[in-house]
């Protein structure tokens, strides 16, 4: 964008203009102009989404060697294989913003960026792979959908591509418990036991409660964010609940009640010090997250190297002839 | 005025754009974009990436620096002409509406 | 419209085959599960490179490669049990190393992208060779298997060949790499050519029969690989071959490590399903 020309009175019609689209629903693309703040917010919130989707291959990534059958096996690589295709989608929808995946990687690795803090829990049982696609996949597309029609164009479409293919992911860590569930003791006790892990910091994931979301706010008004932390968080528990009774599995809250007046389901508090303690760095594996996704950044630095000078050296000969 | 996304130097392989026909009688569709270090491997990272659920029958790869854009400053400009010729379009002709086969 | 996406889908696989009437005879059992066991290993080697890939498109493209393997290894495993009254999992799980028939190369350690690389470029050739002659097997169901694999596996050597190219021919480093990378996997070729009782037990498929005599296989690798090599700028190494016998269950000290990770979870719940 040419400098010179944004002049007071220039932005205050390019303002109008982004006003109108958000105003009328429409999409901002790439190319039009728009307020640095609302650039900003989502190359926070794009590079946050697909650091998650990177690093939260690993928790899941640590079971693929131990998949206890052929087909789980097949299922889990397919599906950490979709989550660096989802982190690729987001990243590409945040370059287009006008920042580069090497700067975004940067920006992880020194912690100047985000990702979802439920990725630096560990995955001890086998079990957790039923609970990260149940619940912590089962959050994220609670989140994502409505983010299919985010205001700006390129995030919007990389999340519909997305959710069409998260579905398989719930219904895969679904399964993975229900299978459990219907074996031996042991498994059923494996399954509890994970679910306990997972309820509450899946619950968490939809960020802390409105009151204390100061972001919120203005994502919704830019149509980027389409319904409030507290509204998905409920929007989900009452989804949860009768697919944990189809499960077998108790949710661990004893005061989950359904409401009849509020046509909801009330829950107990949740330990919002635990996910700021997390957030902060003191989950169980936030360091080993980064120093793993660092060393396959540095390790792989030689292979990207080549492959770029085989390049050059092609299009010089290409030139040349 | 080169694409949006255009990954610049920093990056050791540079982004391309992705456009996928997802069946035949059909268009190549922008699908998103991808980095690679060559055309080649372009279109099999795009492969990799982009028809892992049979998505596609066919797939161009273009290098995001080499596309060349309508100027977004001046879209009002640009696009200008088309509005108010109404008489263009089908739905104008309303004296004909009624009659079948028109 | 005719959507594109499809679920269900006419190619064979471990299910189709689980669904099915269709028994192996035990010689051609055995047969099944040597070339199931090659699928498998390879399989869960590449499966440890996802989230260590040199860029995410390459977990990506490896995660692809992987899960093809995986899919040959079910189905060919799946097709073995059906002689024994076993499923692909009782297969997998619950034998120990000196039961494993797979080929030494393909339990190889992942080493650096180059190495993995070199093993690919073989084993990507030899499935290449095997499968497009095993798709004329009298016996219905490897054909089938056998084709499926053939045009999966030709795209995994177009893979590594690309890869094969940019190292050798990238920078000096990677060339050095890509060059050690094919010194480790060498001394493993001459096995994956070399008899195979389970075949040998069985008619050979160029007479109407139902194996591929992997010895009559061996031009077609001589042909192509080491013209790959050179011309990718790098020397075909020559070196002594391993002493083999992975088909009669004799492994490197890679496989038994191997297995106790992939194993673990199923054995410490015998009986159980997942």
């Amino acid at each position: 964008m040419t400098t010179a020309k944004t002049t007071t009175a220039e932005t205050a019609v390019e303002q109008a203009e982004f006003d109108r689209l958000i105003e009328s629903d429409s999409r901002v693309e790439p190319r039009d102009w728009m307020p640095e703040a609302y650039r900003k917010t989502l190359i926070r919130q794009i590079s946050q989404h697909a650091h998650s989707e990177i690093i939260g291959m690993q928790p899941e990534g640590n079971w693929i060697t131990r998949a206890p059958s052929l087909k789980r096996k097949a299922i889990l690589m397919a599906k950490v294989q979709d989550e660096a295709g989802h982190g690729l989608y987001l990243y590409s929808a945040a370059q287009t913003l006008g920042i580069d995946r090497e700067t975004m990687f940067e920006q992880l690795i020194t912690g100047a960026a985000k990702y979802s803090s439920i990725f630096n829990y560990t995955t001890p049982t086998w079990a957790d792979m039923g609970s990260i696609g149940w619940l912590v996949d089962g959050a994220a597309i609670c989140n994502q959908v409505p983010l299919c029609r985010a205001s700006y164009g390129p995030y919007g479409r990389a999340m519909t591509r997305i959710c069409k293919e998260e579905s398989f992911h719930q219904r895969q860590g679904f399964e993975i418990l229900l299978e459990l569930m219907r074996g031996t003791p042991a498994q059923r006790a494996m399954a509890q036991e994970s679910v306990n892990r997972w309820y509450a910091p899946a619950l968490m994931m939809f960020g802390p409660p409105d009151d204390d979301s100061p972001n919120s706010k203005q994502s919704m008004a830019w149509n980027i964010k389409r319904f409030s932390n507290d509204d998905l968080r409920q929007r989900f528990i009452d989804m949860l609940v009768p697919q944990a009774e189809v499960l077998g599995v108790t949710l661990p809250d004893p005061e989950l009640k359904w409401n009849e007046a509020r046509g909801h389901y009330d829950f107990g508090p949740l330990n919002w010090d635990e996910f700021y303690e997390v957030l902060a760095g003191r989950g169980q594996a936030n360091a080993q997250r980064v120093a793993k996704r660092k060393k396959a950044h540095d390790d792989g630095a030689w292979v990207r190297e080549a492959a770029r000078a085989y390049a050059d050296a092609r299009m010089e000969e290409r030139l040349a002839s | 005025m080169t694409t949006p996304g255009d990954s610049g130097a920093r990056e050791t392989w540079p982004l391309w754009e992705v456009f996928i026909r997802s069946s035949r009688g059909l268009s190549h569709v922008h699908a998103g974009s991808l980095h690679a270090p060559d055309e080649t491997m372009a279109v099999r990272n795009a492969r990799d990436l982009y028809t892992r659920r049979a998505e596609g029958v066919s797939i161009w790869v273009v290098r995001a620096s080499d596309i060349t854009t309508s100027d977004p400053d001046a879209k009002g400009e640009f696009f200008e002409s088309p509005q108010g010729k109404e008489f263009r379009h089908a739905s104008y002709y309303s004296e004909s509406e009624s009659v079948p086969h028109l | 419209m005719n959507h594109s996406n499809h679920v269900k889908s006419t190619a064979i696989t471990a299910e189709s085959i689980a669904d099915s009437s269709v028994v192996a005879s035990d010689a051609v059992a055995r047969y099944a599960l040597g070339l199931g066991d090659d699928a498998l290993v390879l399989a869960h080697r590449l499966g440890e490179w996802i989230t260590n890939a040199p860029e995410l498109e390459e977990d990506v493209a490896l995660g692809n490669i992987g899960l093809d393997l995986l899919g040959h290894a079910r189905s060919l495993l799946t097709y073995a049990g059906t002689a024994w009254d076993r499923s692909e999992d009782d297969l997998a799980y619950f034998r120990d190393e000196s039961e494993f028939r797979s080929r030494q190369l393909f339990e190889l350690p992942n080493g650096d992208f180059a190495q993995t690389i070199a093993r690919q470029l073989v084993s990507s050739t030899y499935f290449v060779e095997l499968y497009r002659a095993l798709s004329l097997s009298r016996d219905a169901t490897l054909a089938a298997i056998a084709a499926k694999a053939f045009k999966e596996v030709s795209y995994h050597l177009d893979h590594s060949t690309q890869w094969l190219q940019r190292l050798g021919l990238g920078t000096e480093y990677s060339r050095e790499r890509m060059q050690s990378g094919l010194t480790v996997v060498w001394p493993f070729v001459a096995e994956l050519f070399s008899a195979d009782p389970a075949a040998d037990a069985l008619d050979a498929v160029g007479f109407d029969g139902i194996a591929v005599g992997v010895e009559s296989l061996r031009p077609a690798f001589d042909a192509l690989v080491p013209r790959l090599i050179v011309a990718a700028g790098l020397t075909v190494p020559e070196l002594p071959a391993a002493r083999g016998g992975g088909r009669v269950g004799i492994h490197s000290e890679a496989l038994g490590p191997m297995l106790a990770e992939m194993q673990v979870l199923a054995r410490a719940h015998p009986g159980a399903t997942w």
